[in-house]
């Protein structure tokens, strides 16, 4: 017994800190958000509508592939109300796995155009993200620039950068162009590219920018706001964007997005939130965070990205990025874009 | 003592169940084949994955061995400017997650990087003259200098349990000195150095960070492409069981080739060590500063540079993360530890099969993509908190919700599993150089295990468990897949915060968050090399 009595304090407080530690249960009206949307990219928002409105935001952040997992297993005793994530696949991946609910609110359709969000209702975009081409500006002329598949041709032999095909943007670029070419000349394109490639492809944008810059390659393939972050740190850098598949098409955008989990304990007050984020009130902030374009028509986009130009965008439903993304992986595989 | 040896058999056998269920979840994924995407990764990434992936386990082994040994050596056994104070500085660069180094690196040298930016115009070459800084060697590289800590402390406290009187005697007996290092010293040290290389080797070959930072495909290539690119978990988590497959077989190996031999050390008294004079002084302060300078230096002040700039991000939000920090790297080791220690204990007493399945097993949670694991964990644990919530909702009526899942004991559990192998390599390595008879004799005294393990073991275990303390709590402090997955709301750590904005490309703002880390990383090793019997002896002398 001599042991057992010197163990107690030890397992009182093991028991104490288990039942401390416990998600506690809301006393006030709460909403709680699993995101793959960084923290320092939403928290302000939050931080604002609980000024607004008192209810309170409980925040998780982890990889989007991760979170729909967790949900899977959590099933109906979940405790989040709201899941947000970046990227059209992932948002339909998450539909699909049926860890969303369909929400019929006339406000989100108003406010989100239908090709950002998810035609049952399960998913709606909440800011957009253009995929467009970087050029050297010393290198490059404008007008020799007119679409992505363009980028394959010869004349762009070791002139080309790209970021590595395991990023889902890459992937949701391509499952696009299948939706809109078909597969073979979708593999095609692709093929050309991976001939045209002056380096290894990249890690992440900011290292192709910068590829770019240097005059390592000519052209890249890259999200507007990685420019925009670097402009800011390096205004005078010789790079500019351009607009491709003005006439055929558009550019490709993507978006960060969010919808009710399907066993959420406060589905109003989640639906609320989602309204708020997509409402003129919330989505200047929502993209100027990140320096991206705000899905809402009503609200213009940050002065900066004004500044790089207004573009046609492309208007295929973005579920098919969802749709057609593990095609896209295996084409790209295929032809040995790394 | 009969009831005693059940009490630790079953103690062991606990664990190991502990650590088996995830991976039990792991493998139940072969209930399930998905063909078209074997197909796919078989005609178009498997074989070159699997290139790349020898040839990084190749090349990271060889690595931290000469590495890991060389430096071991050098600052056990010798004597030379700065020694002291390197041979715990050499630990350092552990404290620097894998894949900031290779950011780093690459920032450094890369085409657009200073570096070649600097020779171009130096030398006034082409403007396309480049080297490829993403080369496999770079990888190779940047992995061994963060890698070969597991090697020289394990080793070296192997050396130091030897001393130099094995090492005099063989010179005595007319060996040359490398002949001396060659035959007698280093095989002494062999099993503590194999355990230090099969940590490095199991961590390089689940690591996704450094790898992807390169571009660089191996193994966890196809994993990671399985499940986030073809949405396909099941394949994924094959995959992963693969991997585990094939680490079994290399331990296993291992073990087989070292046969029945056991090695013992008599108790030693602090020697004095060998006082390195004129060239080999020379090369030994070259090489140990150069590696401290390259590992530790270079990326350290690049990091600097980058959080001096943005230092107005400094807020008090980076106390509360250094906390929590602080507290899980605590915690965790000290469970960790705990266990490592049942383990170790129950194997060296009881060599029955069935412990010695059990202890492979347990130290399996280390070969396994984080990620992988992590989910593996979240999965046994929410299966286990829905029956617990069904039960206890079939008898009182009411829905408790989950009470596992989201709490910190659920965290404490996954990074238990996951670094059991860490801890237990050191203890292991240090308990065998003990002589069983030892225990014996305090057992013949009458002493019961209690005070066996209390008087005998923890004492003479010292250096293998503040080792083993050091290596935990700073890999926990670095993890990041099981902290992002099971951490309860609000409990952000350093690491965290340096996944989002890495994540997210923001590799200067996350110099702020890495810094802070590897600061707080300091702290243990700083706390353990004070607390080193060994070196206050030696100091003495």
């Amino acid at each position: 017994m001599y042991s057992l009595k010197r163990l107690f304090p030890y397992c009182l407080t093991l028991i104490f800190s288990v039942c401390y530690l416990a998600p506690a249960l809301a006393a006030t009206e709460e909403v709680v958000v699993y995101s793959a949307r960084k923290a320092h990219l939403i928290a302000p928002l939050f931080d604002r509508y609980t000024q607004k409105t008192g209810v309170k935001v409980t925040l998780l952040t982890d990889k989007a592939g991760a979170l729909v997992q967790r949900l899977l297993a959590e099933g109906k005793r979940t405790p989040a109300d709201l899941l947000l994530t970046v990227d059209a696949g992932n948002l339909w991946q998450a539909a699909e796995q049926d860890v969303l609910a369909t929400v019929d609110s006339k406000q989100l359709q108003q406010q989100v155009p239908i090709w950002l969000r998810d035609p049952d209702g399960r998913w709606y975009g909440l800011s957009k993200r253009a995929r467009t081409i970087i050029y050297n500006t010393e290198r490059v002329q404008p007008a020799e620039i007119s679409t992505y598949a363009d980028l394959a041709q010869p004349k762009w032999y070791g002139r080309l950068c790209l970021r590595t095909s395991k990023k889902v943007y890459n992937q949701s670029l391509v499952a696009m162009m299948i939706a809109r070419y078909g597969e073979t000349r979708t593999e095609d394109v692709v093929r050309g590219w991976v001939n045209n490639l002056a380096a290894a492809p990249f890690s992440n944008d900011t290292k192709a920018i910068q590829a770019v810059a240097a005059g390592q390659c000519d052209v890249a393939i890259v999200n507007t706001y990685y420019f925009g972050r670097l402009q800011r740190k390096q205004p005078d850098l010789p790079i500019a964007l351009a607009w491709p598949n003005a006439a055929s098409g558009g550019v490709h955008v993507n978006v960060s997005g969010g919808g009710v989990t399907r066993y959420a304990k406060h589905p109003q007050a989640a639906l609320r939130l989602l309204e708020w984020l997509a409402s003129e009130e919330a989505q200047g902030e929502f993209a100027e965070l990140n320096l991206e374009y705000p899905v809402n028509p009503e609200v213009p986009a940050a002065k900066q990205v004004q500044a790089w130009g207004s573009f046609s965008e492309d208007p295929m439903n973005l579920s098919q990025a969802g749709r057609f993304q593990a095609r896209a992986v295996r084409l790209m595989d295929r032809v040995g874009y790394r | 003592m009969p009831q005693a040896d059940r009490l630790w058999r079953w103690a062991s056998w606990f664990t190991a169940g502990l650590v088996l269920a995830p991976l039990g979840m792991i493998s139940l994924s072969w209930t399930e084949l998905n063909p078209e995407t074997w197909a796919h990764l078989n005609q178009t990434l498997l074989p070159t994955l699997l290139r790349n992936t020898i040839l990084l386990i190749g090349g990271v082994g060889i690595g931290v061995s000469l590495l890991g040994v060389a430096l071991a050596w050098l600052t056990s056994l010798c004597e030379f400017p700065g020694r002291r104070w390197l041979s715990w500085g050499l630990m350092l660069p552990f404290a620097l997650p894998a894949y900031v180094l290779a950011f780093v690196f690459l920032g450094l040298f890369d085409f657009s990087g200073p570096v070649q930016q600097g020779l171009r115009t130096l030398f006034s070459l082409p403007d396309n003259w480049s080297f490829e800084a993403r080369h496999p060697l770079g990888v190779i590289l940047v992995m061994t200098l963060v890698l070969y800590p597991y090697v020289y402390m394990l080793t070296r406290t192997a050396f130091m349990a030897q001393g130099r009187s094995t090492f005099d005697a063989a010179r005595s007996l007319g060996l040359s000195t490398w002949a001396s290092f060659w035959r007698v010293s280093l095989p002494l040290a062999r099993p503590a150095m194999i355990a230090g290389l099969s940590l490095a080797l199991m961590e390089a070959l689940a690591d996704f960070g450094t790898v992807s930072v390169f571009n660089f495909d191996t193994f966890t290539t196809a994993i990671y492409k399985a499940w986030f690119g073809l949405f396909d978990l099941h394949s994924a988590a094959q995959l992963a069981s693969l991997l585990l497959l094939l680490v079994l077989l290399i331990l296993w190996l291992e073990q087989y080739s070292r046969g029945r031999a056991r090695i013992t050390q008599p108790v030693k008294t602090p020697q004095e060590r060998i006082r390195l004079r004129g060239l080999p002084c020379v090369l030994a302060v070259c090489c140990t500063w150069g590696v401290f300078a390259l590992a530790f230096v270079l990326p350290m002040t690049q990091l600097l540079s980058w959080a001096w700039a943005l230092r107005h991000e400094l807020t008090a939000d980076y106390l509360t993360l250094t906390n929590h920090t602080l507290v899980l790297g605590a915690f965790a080791a000290g469970l960790t530890l705990a266990g490592a220690l049942v383990l170790a204990l129950t194997r060296h007493h009881q060599n029955r099969t069935s412990i010695r399945i059990s202890v492979q097993l347990s130290t399996l949670g280390y070969a396994l993509p984080g990620s992988v694991l992590a989910v593996g964990v979240m999965l046994s644990l929410t299966w286990l908190d829905q029956r617990i919530a069904d039960l206890m909702q079939s008898l009182t009526g009411t829905d408790p919700g989950l009470l596992l899942t989201g709490t910190l004991a659920a965290l404490l559990i996954a990074y238990f599993i996951r670094f059991l192998a860490v801890a237990y390599g050191p203890v292991a390595t240090n308990l065998q150089q003990l002589q069983p008879s030892l225990s014996e004799a305090a057992r013949t005294l009458g002493a019961h295990t209690g005070i066996i393990v209390r008087r005998l073991y923890l004492p003479m275990l010292q250096p293998g468990l503040l080792t083993a303390t050091l290596l935990v709590m700073v890999d926990v402090m670095k993890e990041m897949p099981a902290t992002l997955l099971l951490r309860p709301f609000g409990w952000d750590t350093l690491a965290v915060r340096l996944y989002e904005l890495t994540s997210e490309g923001e590799w200067e703002r996350a110099a702020l968050p890495a810094l802070i880390l590897v600061c707080t990383g300091l702290l243990p090793v700083l706390v353990l090399a004070r607390s080193d019997p060994r070196e206050q002896a030696t100091h003495k002398l």
